[in-house]
């Protein structure tokens, strides 16, 4: 086998000295009833070069050489090559969690300027090491604020990404929090007359997203003021994390959780991905995760090391913050290489060409289908509604190689006919003509079907 | 230095500041395409929403990025560089097909959300790596869903929770023993268990006389490692499953440790009834400084009702398809399906191995525990003589008489070209030296960690203050991390 550099000569000499007869010596701790007679029936073992031709017909079976539309959380903006050519080294790639700060200071100094750029972005004080992803950030964050505030109930708003809210709900069944839910007004944005409702003396915080899932940005301020007013706190979930170039962070928030994948991470079908906590600094001994802080060695030079972990499972077990070990540091890696590249600059006329291209394709959908949620402001998504269901008309796109907005029914089975459009750098104005062309057609032949069927009538 | 080692010798390395040291305005190392739609007037669009500023975010050219992070990873110890012996880490080679065919453009670029009919490539990577760790575990079902191995634990409980809820009792408590890794404990408070402490024999495994005792009709089921965090097989597992079993218990294996039995014995066919596995330790995905995992979770026909949502279903034209049809289901622990792409990297290694390099790969990884076990039980103190599968414990006792504790002679390794081993776990042998080589060590690596290991047991007899003050090597030297925790600088900050 490639991977193990040993030959039968040293296998041999190795037993010898550990005075073993055979390998089957080394097994007899596992009773023989329960020791595998047999090959696993696995495939057989495989060349590199099949591997990877295994691997490029998944690809072409997987809409490689599609423009797509999609957002909802996951983004795709273009990633500068040079992420890759970094977190390839093996001295990155290869290390384990930095526990043994001497020799892991490459990782705790990149994971220090990552916490400290997540901070400049949002606005906060404090962010951690990373999460495994938004939706499981945003759980924790919620069950941060529970812990801070000693109340126990949860107000959601509806316009949060509806797989977050699901994630939310299997974190919290056990843990005795209530949820409800604040549903979205004619703007899109979450309805704080029912919020104001849904919001009680139990109330630890209330969950909103911004830019929320139908790419509207909240108005935060209010939220804030009428959590804090209830002795609430505000957590606050980003999505799309290029928003934060041109968009005002949420800094009346007490938490956020935050997804990174925008920021130089693959779609990969979903992951991994780059969550992170980001807080004030008097809420950091209750936040999840590693934190990596400065400090000086001996001799006192600057140098970083993993802290506050009291707060971790390895030292406090079933009293800890939350159970998690392994994030998403190499991840993190490629948003903390990202967010240098672009720089103070460079995020912000980036998140520009998003807004330019949305605001482009969202005109031009206006003129053929109806857009939602048009009066309060968006970032690079927005909701369109179609007289033909978008399924149909995603299928002719996809003949064009276009994947057309998501279908929204099944989240909301109110936007019947709605489908999630998004449009970031990368789209381009011919797709975005092709596939307004193909709307608007559609809705020509439903009106003259209906014109046609009127005459008939007639 | 009184010894010298042969694995290591010092070398200059780059100074390098934080990346916002190297900052000014007007740098820059991006460019943007012209605009092909109308440009907008941003204030206008976004009106009070709009972000004016960005703060300190640095601006700096390529060449520095590159010059920096370079830098920086030359600071760290990597398995590319030699041995990594972290005891249950599963440090082991992270093979480069892995990455390359995590990289192929419809594999990183697939939407999560694209059509089912454009993504059966992706689902085809599913079901394949989902059947083959069905069959290495022996169990009937699985879900890829977990980011991480503490979350696939999590997973699991709810699904114990789940299944007890259905039988109508949703029952108390989980028994941990108390050589478990703190993510045990951890997670069963996060699914509202109580947990009750099971303490080892002195063999090192599981007391059946304190299980029979603490098992009752309130306990949900017992966490086990197995091998556990000794090194140990639990040779009375049948009779550990048995008693769980006899008062309607389920047990979960932790398979953090399963590169001890990969291809030589299934969890399956021992009793075990669902378990998670780490895809970045058994299965050789990178650890990446500290992440991204994967923790699956594989179970018995009886909890496969309870698995997160969405599960992979075959249509009745053989095309692959996700069904979110699933009343009973414990709900969705993760956005999405998981971190897929460790599920690409997972399948590329078992398609590398096969069965044959499966079995080969457990077997090695066995023989590097014992014969590093052979190699310096004359030097250091084996608290328990049990036979070792993949890991050896030692413990501090005969150099904590000079004053040398385990995390001592683990920075005077470092001088030594090594990453040391696990220090002080599991929790319940004193000063626990916790060493795991796996397959990936030649004999020549070995016989060095054998060498460095016995020089500092003599360095400790003969001038002990040299391993006090260790590393001497490294770009720091032993951090204030007392400091560090007192007054906490979690960022940096621009000079006022």
């Amino acid at each position: 086998m490639r991977y193990l550099p040993k030959s039968p000569a040293d296998r041999e000499a190795m037993l010898k000295a550990i005075g073993l007869r055979s390998v089957d010596d080394l097994f007899a701790p596992i009773p023989a009833e329960y020791r595998l007679a047999r090959d696993l029936q696995i495939p057989r073992q495989m060349a590199e070069s099949e591997i990877v031709d295994w691997f490029r017909q998944c690809s072409r079976e997987n809409g490689d050489g599609y423009t797509s539309f999609l957002g909802a959380g996951a983004y795709s903006h273009y990633r500068p090559v040079v992420i890759d050519s970094l977190i390839s080294r093996g001295e990155f790639l290869t290390a384990y969690t930095p526990y043994q700060a001497e020799i892991s200071q490459g990782t705790l100094q990149s994971i220090f300027e990552f916490q400290t750029m997540i901070c400049e972005l949002t606005g906060m004080e404090v962010a951690n090491a990373s999460m495994y992803d938004g939706s499981t950030a945003a759980a924790e964050a919620v069950m941060m604020a529970v812990r801070l505030t000693g109340r126990r109930s949860v107000v959601v708003a509806r316009s949060l990404h509806p797989e977050y809210r699901e994630v939310l709900a299997t974190y919290a069944t056990h843990q005795g929090m209530p949820l409800a839910v604040a549903g979205f007004g004619d703007d899109g944005r979450l309805n704080l007359k029912e919020l104001e409702k849904s919001v009680t003396p139990d109330t630890a915080c209330v969950l909103v997203q911004s830019p929320n899932f139908f790419g509207t940005i909240e108005d935060v301020a209010a939220i804030a003021d009428l959590a804090h007013k209830n002795g609430a706190m505000l957590v606050v979930s980003i999505a799309e994390a290029v928003s934060l170039g041109i968009v005002e962070p949420p800094r009346q928030a007490d938490i956020i959780a935050m997804e990174a994948q925008s920021f130089g991470v693959p779609l990969g079908f979903g992951g991994p991905y780059c969550g992170v906590i980001a807080t004030r600094e008097k809420n950091v001994r209750q936040m999840p995760g590693r934190l990596v802080g400065q400090t000086t060695d001996k001799k006192g030079k600057r140098g970083f090391v993993l802290t506050l972990a009291t707060r971790e499972q390895h030292i406090r077990r079933e009293k800890a913050t939350s159970n998690i070990c392994t994030n998403q540091a190499l991840v993190a890696l490629m948003v903390n290489i990202f967010m240098c590249v672009y720089g103070k600059v460079g995020l912000k006329e980036l998140a520009r060409q998003n807004l330019a291209k949305t605001a482009y394709a969202a005109g031009q959908f206006a003129k053929h289908g109806k857009v939602l949620f048009s009066s309060a402001p968006r970032f690079n998504e927005f909701v369109v509604t179609t007289s033909e269901t978008p399924q149909a008309i995603n299928s002719r796109l996809l003949g064009h190689k276009i994947v057309g907005g998501l279908p929204l029914k099944k989240f909301y089975p109110e936007l019947e006919n709605a489908a999630l459009w998004c449009c970031t750098e990368l789209t381009t104005r011919s797709a975005i003509d092709t596939a307004v062309g193909l709307v608007a057609q559609s809705e020509r032949s439903i009106r003259s079907g209906k014109e046609e069927a009127e005459e008939v009538a007639r | 230095m009184k010894h010298m080692t042969r694995k290591a010798t010092r070398h200059v390395s780059q100074n390098e500041g934080l990346i916002f040291e190297k900052s000014s305005a007007g740098k820059a190392a991006w460019k943007l395409p012209p605009l092909d739609v109308p440009e907008v007037d941003s204030a206008r669009l976004l009106g009070s929403s709009e972000r004016k500023d960005l703060g300190s975010m640095p601006e700096v050219s390529e060449i520095e990025i590159i010059r920096h992070f370079t830098r920086l990873s030359t600071w760290n110890y990597a398995i590319d560089l030699g041995m990594y012996p972290l005891g249950s880490c599963t440090m082991k080679y992270n093979p480069r097909v892995n990455e390359a065919v995590a990289r192929v453009e419809g594999i990183a670029n697939a939407h999560p959300y694209q059509p089912e009919e454009i993504s059966q490539g992706a689902l085809r990577t599913i079901k394949m790596l989902s059947e083959c760790l069905i069959e290495i575990t022996g169990m009937d079902a699985i879900t890829l869903q977990p980011a991480a191995g503490a979350h696939g634990e999590m997973t699991g409980l709810l699904m114990v929770r789940a299944y007890h809820q259905s039988q109508g009792n949703a029952r108390k408590k989980i028994l941990i023993p108390d050589s478990a890794h703190g993510t045990n404990p951890a997670t069963a408070a996060m699914v509202n268990y109580a947990v009750e402490n099971l303490k080892s024999d002195s063999r090192g495994m599981v007391d059946l006389g304190a299980l029979e005792a603490q098992m009752n009709e309130d306990v949900a089921a017992l966490m086990l490692t197995n091998p556990n965090t000794l090194g140990v097989f639990e040779e009375d597992i049948i009779k550990i499953a048995a008693i769980l079993h006899a008062k309607g218990g389920l047990l979960y294996m932790d398979g953090a440790n399963m590169n001890a039995l990969v291809g030589k014995a299934r969890p399956g066919d021992f009793g075990v009834d669902l378990m998670h596995l780490n895809l970045h330790k058994t299965f050789s995905t990178p650890h990446g400084g500290g992440g991204p995992g994967s923790g699956p979770v594989a179970v018995k026909k009886g909890l496969e009702p309870f698995l997160p949502k969405p599960v992979l279903v075959a249509n009745s034209d053989g095309t692959l398809a996700f069904d979110y049809n699933r009343p009973q289901s414990v709900g969705r622990v993760r956005a999405f399906y998981g971190n897929f792409g460790m599920s690409v990297r997972a399948l590329a290694y078992i398609q590398a191995n096969g069965p044959d390099g499966l079995r080969q790969t457990t077997e090695d990884a066995v023989l590097n525990a014992n014969y590093l076990r052979k190699g310096l039980e004359d030097s250091y103190d084996l608290p328990y003589s049990t036979p070792t599968m993949h890991e050896v414990v030692f413990s501090d006792k005969l150099q904590a008489r000079h004053g040398v504790r385990t995390m001592d002679i683990a920075k005077r390794l470092i001088d030594y070209g090594f990453h040391p081993y696990t220090t002080a776990f599991p929790l319940i042998v004193p000063g626990a030296l916790m060493i795991e080589p796996t397959e990936s060590e030649s004999k020549e690596e070995l016989d060095l960690f054998i060498e460095a290991m016995k020089s500092i047991a003599e360095e400790v007899e003969e001038d002990p203050q040299t391993v006090l003050d260790a590393p001497y090597s490294t770009r720091v030297s032993r951090l204030d991390e007392t400091a560090a925790a007192r007054k906490p600088v979690l960022r940096w900050k621009p000079a006022v």
